[in-house]
């Protein structure tokens, strides 16, 4: 009998504890294929992030280290640059990554550090109970900003992979959505390009996945993508911002 | 080798690449700059890596990263650079890598100024980040002594795999003195040195167990398994306290009338101090932690001879290594206080002046 569907070897047989409907597991899944794809995983390294996926350590087959919040491109570039050899990458989410890690991410890709980050945007903290992110829509409800988020008291949502594609740095930024099916599909050739051009060691690499938090939205996971699709998509759009490789700058 | 004349900022990087140190984060401040500096020169030089962090947030961080993958590792700053560098100093311990930290202390609190002090002793010895831990503190109070420490902090980093401190100030970062420095470690030495932490670090040599699954992590979400956790910290910092507690004894014997208490830039000057009051044939000793943790309290109880009457501490901050010196005396002598704040350092005449008051 041919095998056509198996558990990726980058991904431990733990399983995962995301919530029902959540997209961290595909996530997950686009980085571990991707990783088997490009015979890396004796030579990758994961730096997980303080939230939903603080246990990703105990997902990815291979070594991690579990930074502070917000600290993992730092933590990264210590791996990085003590192992040249080494392949490494982040997995952050929004509060992550575009709150308390601002600075880290933007001097990481500043330096054109050579790592991967892979960046969960789904507009909320999920892992403290759904408190606003910098990434919250305006007049989104959350536990922080019950009165939905006042752009004229607290400002607008951060779209980092606009802000990463200000810099001279960066090889790849792409941001791509896991709403559907079709979008996931082009989710998965992003991350496959990012690990391509973290195995030749071009340089920074980041791509964006617009997710959704069913929990902590309130909304069923079904309905929570379309809600995203109506409301995240037109104001994060999906797209290519740098692809140094394709000549996109 | 010859001696050659130094600040002890220089002096402290130059034996750290010695001592195998390739991977170097920082972010410039008064009065270390001289270290960041030397290298960014040096480190091109010998193959190793240089780089300018965005914050002390970052490089401590950075440190974590490169520590995790079993290297030897520093960074460097000076008193409000280390307040931020707390959070990752917890982590690191918390997750058991080695590394080293320098803190050239000034002025403080807040900005402060950029003059010699030695105000953050509690931050260094009694925690500075969140959570049940220790860092092992060396405290240098010569540039020679600077220097050497930086291959004993790396070998006790390793030892133990856990956070070390050198805890100088600005006086020693800025000062010149002779130094003569031991001989590099050798390629195979280094090469060594890095297999031993094979069978826990992320990303091994080339010769290592490649197929594994090593976590670098201070999580433990199970308060039992945390519980554990940190039970074996503390079985691991009790070996510490027993086997590497350091103090210098300084015309210490049965006929002290006076006992001192100094550590660092201090120690010197109350060395001084003594020698002058010596010269008049009164009998003072002195008792220098060279550990500020783990702590001499067992040294300074025995140096409390038959005729002391006193034991006098003298620090440059308001009273920090008191609390711990009172600890060592438990109430069997009287101890005296006396210390100069701002970045103000303390002259041999005043410190005199002080001791001959006691007699």
């Amino acid at each position: 009998m041919e095998i056509i569907a198996t558990r990726p070897q980058s991904l431990t047989s733990t399983p995962f504890t995301y919530c029902p409907g959540c997209l961290h597991g595909v996530a997950h899944r686009l980085i571990a294929e991707s990783i088997d794809e490009f015979g890396l995983v004796n030579q990758m390294t994961g730096v997980a992030p303080v939230g939903c996926s603080v246990f990703a350590y105990k997902f990815f087959n291979f070594d991690m280290a579990q930074a502070a919040h917000g600290r993992a491109p730092a933590v990264a570039t210590g791996i990085k640059r003590a192992r040249p050899d080494m392949h490494v990458f982040t997995y952050q989410g929004d509060g992550d990554l575009a709150a308390i890690g601002t600075a880290e991410i933007v001097h990481a890709a500043n330096r054109g550090e050579r790592i991967s980050v892979f960046f969960v945007n789904n507009a909320i903290y999920g892992m403290t109970g759904g408190q606003m992110a910098p990434t919250t829509l305006p007049d989104m409800k959350t536990t922080t900003s019950p009165y939905g988020r006042k752009v004229d008291d607290i400002g607008y949502p951060i779209r980092v992979s606009e802000l990463l594609a200000t810099l001279i740095a960066p090889y790849y930024i792409e941001r791509v959505s896991l709403l559907s099916p079709a979008d996931i599909i082009k989710a998965k050739k992003a991350v496959q390009k990012a690990i391509k051009y973290n195995k030749e060691g071009r340089g920074f690499t980041f791509v964006e996945l617009i997710s959704t938090c069913p929990t902590n939205w309130g909304i069923d996971p079904v309905k929570s993508r379309e809600w995203a699709k109506e409301n995240m998509l037109p104001f994060f759009k999906p797209g290519c911002f740098r692809d140094k490789g394709e000549g996109v700058e | 080798m010859a001696k050659v004349l130094m600040k002890g900022n220089e002096a402290v990087a130059e034996a750290a690449i010695r001592s195998g140190c390739r991977l170097y984060f920082a972010y410039p401040i008064t009065p270390q700059s001289e270290l960041i500096e030397y290298m960014a020169k040096m480190m091109p030089k010998v193959g190793g890596t240089f780089l300018q962090a965005e914050s002390e947030v970052s490089a401590i961080n950075m440190v974590y990263g490169a520590a995790g993958a079993g290297k030897r590792v520093m960074t460097s700053s000076s008193s409000p650079g280390i307040s931020l560098k707390a959070e990752g100093i917890s982590y690191i311990a918390g997750a058991e890598l080695p590394a080293v930290i320098v803190n050239v202390q000034r002025g403080g609190p807040g900005l402060g100024d950029i003059q010699p002090a030695q105000g953050d002793y509690f931050q260094a010895t009694k925690g500075g980040g969140h959570g049940d831990y220790r860092q092992i503190v060396l405290a240098p109070s010569s540039v020679q002594e600077f220097a050497d420490m930086a291959s004993e902090a790396f070998d006790l980093a390793d030892k133990y795999r856990n956070p070390v401190m050198i805890l100088a100030d600005g006086m020693l970062g800025q000062m010149m003195e002779p130094v003569e420095f031991k001989e590099a470690r050798s390629q195979a030495e280094l090469d060594e040195l890095g297999k031993q932490h094979n069978d826990w670090c992320i990303c091994p040599n080339e010769d290592g167990d490649k197929k594994h699954h090593h976590e670098i992590n201070s999580l433990e979400i199970d308060p039992a398994v945390l519980e554990a956790h940190v039970n074996a910290l503390y079985k691991k910092y009790a070996v510490i306290e027993k086997d590497e507690t350091r103090w210098e004894e300084f015309n210490i014997s049965d006929d002290n009338e006076i006992l001192c208490v100094a550590w660092g830039t201090a120690s010197r000057i109350v060395k001084s101090a003594i020698n002058e009051i010596k010269a008049e044939g009164k009998s003072i000793g002195m008792i220098r932690p060279i550990t500020c943790w783990p702590f001499p309290y067992e040294a300074i109880a025995k140096a409390i001879g038959p005729k002391v009457k006193k034991v006098y501490v003298f620090e440059l901050n308001t009273g920090q290594m008191l609390d711990d010196v009172k600890i060592a005396v438990n109430g069997k002598v009287p101890v005296d206080f006396w210390g100069k704040v701002g970045g103000i350092v303390f002259t041999p005449a005043e410190i005199q002046e002080k001791l001959e008051a006691c007699f």
